[in-house]
């Protein structure tokens, strides 16, 4: 696969050795000239000298037979115009960019450049894994087929410990797929009797995260925990 | 634009740029209509305070390229204004922008033909186009 990538920082660089190792053709381009002669000095040929904004440096670069486009400039708006002109103008099957500020995020949705990567938001879902006390954990979110993957500590004081699943008042479009228990996973029957400190993976409609934080979240009124 | 009675909301990051729209003014910027916020282009919050909801034109032109045209396509595409213009610097982005159906001004095109215009004018001979008749006034 011919795959460029736009920006020689930590981020561009790592990734460009990366995916030379894996054989893939690659190009980096970087337009800060002491830092190109020193990427270069390692990546050699693979490394082009330029400011990928503008059009004739994306040309010489090699995108019209690009396979993937990878901007990962330390600027945003750099970032969602390559992308932009990436698969608009040069028609690239795959573009990746990289957010600096999450704030942006909005804004590279609205140009449409999906996926678009963001460190922070990426830590943020780690926080969530490590830190129980976030409840409810993303684990795959598939915007485009409206689909995602949660999964959910159940704690002590959950109001569904002690209930058969097949009981549970599951929210529509929402079903519970696996319990995790003592580190063994399986996949839920209607007999199967929820405890405290199962870790269940439920798929859902985007929005259903509220319930499904309600039904599965700390008992309220007494309702339920004693089964 | 003030002048001619619309009413003129500015946009920048720079408290100090206000200053500047004052130069050349009977009046403070205010007394006459305008508005002045202080902020990002980038930032909805700044662009929804500076008035984009209800603005029937939105004209960027910071001194970026990349920042114009993100803007330009946020105000044309999240808000709707009917009326949007882009600075960009870069022709070969200004045309091909301008073809995507965003409304662009190129100043170093219009240099480029201000300049070239200005050269054919003052060749002495050769009869370039547009110079009166230099033959004859040589």
């Amino acid at each position: 696969m011919y795959i460029l990538v736009v920006g020689a920082g930590k981020v561009g660089w790592n990734l460009a050795r990366e995916l030379l190792d894996k054989d893939h053709e690659v190009t980096v381009i970087e337009s800060n000239r002491r830092r190109y002669l020193m990427v270069e000095q390692e990546l050699e040929h693979n490394v082009s000298y330029g400011d990928a904004s503008e059009l004739w440096v994306l040309e010489r670069a090699g995108i019209q037979r690009a396979d993937m486009v990878i901007a990962v400039t330390g600027d945003d708006e750099d970032n969602m115009l390559i992308c932009q002109v990436a698969r608009e103008k040069y028609e690239v099957d795959r573009i990746i960019a990289r957010i600096n500020n999450p704030r942006n995020k909005p804004h590279f949705d609205l140009l449409g450049i999906k996926p678009s990567v963001s460190a922070t938001d990426l830590i943020l879902r780690l926080l969530e894994h490590e830190v129980p006390e976030y409840g409810l954990v993303h684990l795959l979110d598939l915007q485009e087929e409206q689909l995602e993957i949660i999964e959910m500590l159940l704690g002590k004081d959950s109001g569904v410990t002690g209930r058969r699943v097949g009981d549970l008042e599951m929210p529509e479009g929402s079903l519970l797929i696996s319990v995790l228990r003592s580190g063994k996973g399986f996949v839920p029957g209607p007999d199967t009797v929820l405890e405290a400190g199962d870790e269940v993976l439920a798929v859902l409609d985007p929005g259903n995260e509220e319930q499904l934080k309600v039904l599965f979240g700390p008992a309220q009124n007494g309702v339920g925990s004693d089964g | 634009m003030l002048r001619e009675g619309h009413e003129v909301s500015c946009l920048d990051e720079d408290p100090e740029s206000h200053a500047r729209l004052e130069v050349g003014l009977e009046k403070g910027w205010e007394d006459l209509g305008g508005h002045f916020t202080v902020g990002a282009g980038l930032e909805t919050e700044a662009l929804e305070a500076a008035g984009i909801d209800r603005a029937d034109a939105f004209i960027a032109s910071t001194d970026g390229d990349n920042t114009n045209i993100v803007i330009a396509q946020i105000a044309q595409r999240r808000y709707g204004v009917p009326t949007v213009i882009a600075r960009i610097l870069d022709p070969l982005r200004a045309e091909w922008y301008e073809r995507q159906g965003l409304h662009t001004v190129c100043p170093t095109r219009v240099a480029i033909n201000m300049l070239e215009s200005a050269v054919r004018e003052g060749v002495p001979r050769g009869g370039a186009p547009g110079g009166g008749d230099p033959a004859q006034a040589a």
